[in-house]
């Protein structure tokens, strides 16, 4: 499992973090939510080890402060809000990059298929820098995969770690990518990831962190935490939640917060 | 059956994947740096084309005096530095590209051949002041050595001032480039300045911007770092391939960020302050040959550096036959025959990516 306990993370002289404790567990797709600037970002860039934290996170039992890049790179692989590229690399060459730890001998076949389950089979010869945004997204996704492809290996969960994975996305491609990682974190695998949209969160998080200004409000099950107080308290508007006929939850602000401006 | 057989024997060409391609670039590179290297040996400027005296070598037979003296003491360290000169300073150019995250990080343009020359010409104009055991332990060792640590200063403090949170400004490294170039440059001349006519003679012997002057004495001189940074440079691609994506994902990879780049500023000092020391800066090599293997077979590092080192050691040769026989039986400097070809190219790759200076 991926315990942070204590978080407090300062970027210049500003404390971001204060005292934050997160957990997530395989098998779960765990989501952190919370707005704007709330430190879902700079939460998630500690426990992968980017930025200085003070507290503690282990992933799979192991410090992470203490563990070697390529030790952390077979077990959990991370997509970033945005990702730079600096060359004219193909798509292909892209999702190749990923497969840095010595993965299987079968290297062509995985970069297809990590393609084909992102929904971009046919793309390997296009250039990486003339694809939309949310295709460029869906590449790095692939990539990613590719890096931790077997959700377990040698009984050891893996992890992916992404930063609003559907944001530059389409409804369908939305739904497609929170699929593959809820499909992932079904399989055995460990899913952490920032969301943007309370309504994805709702039909796929196992578990919910609400984030407000660096601190965790609570962390746990959907139905504990999208409560209208919780909500309306985080993201300073109404929200009301409502709970349709048919399975599932849809949530929606609330007009007479923006009339009441 | 038989097509099936096929089909597994036959490599997979799949969209997008280059591999295939850059390995046979690779060969058909190697065989275009022999056939330049033989070219280098039998054109130039001492009257008589010694394709005779090569094709006789070849055939085991038994050279005449001249030709001998021609081919052994002044063509072959000639061909040999300008193979370990070009493949330097291009594979230093893919791999501070591949640092900067930036097809214009050049050595040349950006101050690194300048801080590299600064080294050599400390050495030659101060080393006496050394205590002569050193001076006697390192003997020709001093100024390619002297040339590494000045190129590495330069190409640290260039990295400082022109990266922030792992993100290089292109902007500032150019301008910061021509700022220490100009520095650097400002430095050396004081030095040439107060040099006295034994240490200007020894400035003239390890002669600035060609390879007229290439003796084997130089060839020893420089070969072992060239050699080891060229070694090394394998070693950079994963690194490299992994910073393309940024340091952090990189480091998500389980790429030792740090480790690469450090060796990656490490290798290019070396290559270029021991290119320079012997050669002068050459210009546009580093920025042309990776420019144009990237264009042709894409910019994984795993193939660019070694297709890079091939290229740019051919190129360079050509660029010296050229430069022995245009104005025969003068010499141009070859830093003008690459610096015609290369002016124009960077200015063309300014065009192409005219976004790129707005990061
Ligand atoms: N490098 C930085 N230096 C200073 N402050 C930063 C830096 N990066 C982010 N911040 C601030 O930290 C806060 C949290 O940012 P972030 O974690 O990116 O938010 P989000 O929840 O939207 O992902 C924001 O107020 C942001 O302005
Ligand atoms: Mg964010």
């Amino acid at each position: 499992m991926l315990k942070a306990q204590d978080i407090t993370v300062k970027l210049g002289r500003v404390e971001i973090l204060h005292n934050v404790s997160f957990e997530a567990h395989p098998g779960q797709l765990t989501a952190i939510v919370g707005p704007n600037g709330s430190g879902k970002t700079t939460l998630l860039r500690a426990m992968t080890g980017d930025i200085e934290y003070s507290g503690q996170v282990t992933l799979n039992g192991r410090d992470i402060k203490t563990a070697r890049a390529w030790e952390l790179a077979s077990e959990r692989a991370v997509l970033p809000q945005a990702t730079p590229l600096a060359f004219p690399f193909t798509v292909h060459e892209v999702v190749r990059l990923g497969l840095t730890n010595g993965v299987a001998a079968d290297k062509a076949g995985l970069v297809l298929r990590a393609l084909q389950r992102v929904g971009l089979a046919g793309f390997e010869g296009r250039f990486y820098q003339e694809l939309s945004g949310g295709e460029q997204q869906r590449v790095q996704l692939a990539r990613v995969l590719s890096q931790v492809w077997e959700p377990v290996a040698e009984n050891t969960p893996r992890w992916l770690f992404l930063d609003e994975p559907v944001s530059a996305l389409d409804i369908g491609h939305q739904l497609q990518v929170m699929q593959i990682a809820k499909n992932y974190a079904d399989a055995g695998g460990g899913v952490i990831a920032v969301m943007h949209d309370l309504n994805l969160t709702a039909m796929f998080a196992d578990s919910i962190a609400l984030i407000s200004e660096g601190s965790v409000l609570c962390q746990a099950a959907p139905e504990t935490v999208l409560q209208d107080a919780l909500l309306s308290r985080a993201y300073q508007c109404t929200v009301r939640v409502n709970t349709p006929p048919a399975n599932g939850t849809y949530l929606l602000p609330h007009a007479a917060s923006v009339a009441a401006e | 059956m038989s097509l099936a057989l096929q089909d597994t024997v036959s490599q997979p060409k799949l969209a997008g994947d280059r591999t295939h391609r850059a390995r046979q670039l690779t060969w058909l590179l190697a065989l275009g740096l022999v056939g330049a290297m033989l070219l280098s040996l039998a054109v130039g400027a001492s009257g008589a084309s010694l394709w005779d005296g090569v094709f006789d070598l070849a055939m085991g037979r038994e050279l005449s005096l001249r030709d001998s003296i021609i081919l052994f003491e002044i063509r072959l360290p000639r061909t040999i530095m300008g193979v370990l000169v070009g493949a330097a300073l291009a594979v230093s150019g893919a791999v501070m590209q591949g640092l900067f995250r930036n097809p214009l990080a050049d050595p040349g343009l950006v101050g690194v051949s300048a801080g590299a020359g600064l080294g050599a010409i400390i050495a030659i104009v101060l080393g006496g002041m050394l205590p002569a055991a050193i001076q006697a332990a390192v003997g020709y060792y001093l100024v390619p050595l002297a040339a590494f640590v000045g190129s590495w200063f330069t190409t640290i403090l260039l990295y400082q001032i022109s990266t922030r949170k792992g993100r290089t400004s292109v902007a500032t490294m150019l301008l910061a480039g021509i700022a220490l170039g100009a520095l650097t440059g400002a430095l050396s001349g004081m030095l040439v300045y107060m040099a006295d006519d034994a240490q200007l003679r020894k400035l003239t012997f390890w002669g600035m911007g060609s390879l007229a002057g290439a003796t084997w004495s130089k060839v020893l001189a420089a070969s072992p770092l060239i050699v080891i940074a060229l070694s090394v440079s394998p070693f950079l691609a994963r690194g490299l391939n992994g910073l393309a994506l940024g340091e952090a994902a990189a480091s998500h990879m389980g790429i030792p960020v740090q480790i690469t780049k450090n060796a990656a500023i490490l290798m290019v000092a070396g290559a270029t302050g021991a290119a320079v020391a012997v050669s002068g800066g050459i210009g546009f090599v580093g920025l042309v040959v990776p420019h144009l293997l990237r264009l042709l077979v894409g910019p994984d590092h795993k193939y660019l550096l070694l297709n890079s080192a091939l290229l740019g050691a051919a190129l360079l040769l050509l660029a010296d036959v050229i430069s022995r026989i245009i104005i025969s039986p003068a010499e141009l400097p070859i830093g003008i025959v690459t610096a015609t070809l290369g002016g124009p190219f960077f200015l063309w790759i300014l065009l192409r990516q005219r976004g790129l200076l707005d990061m």
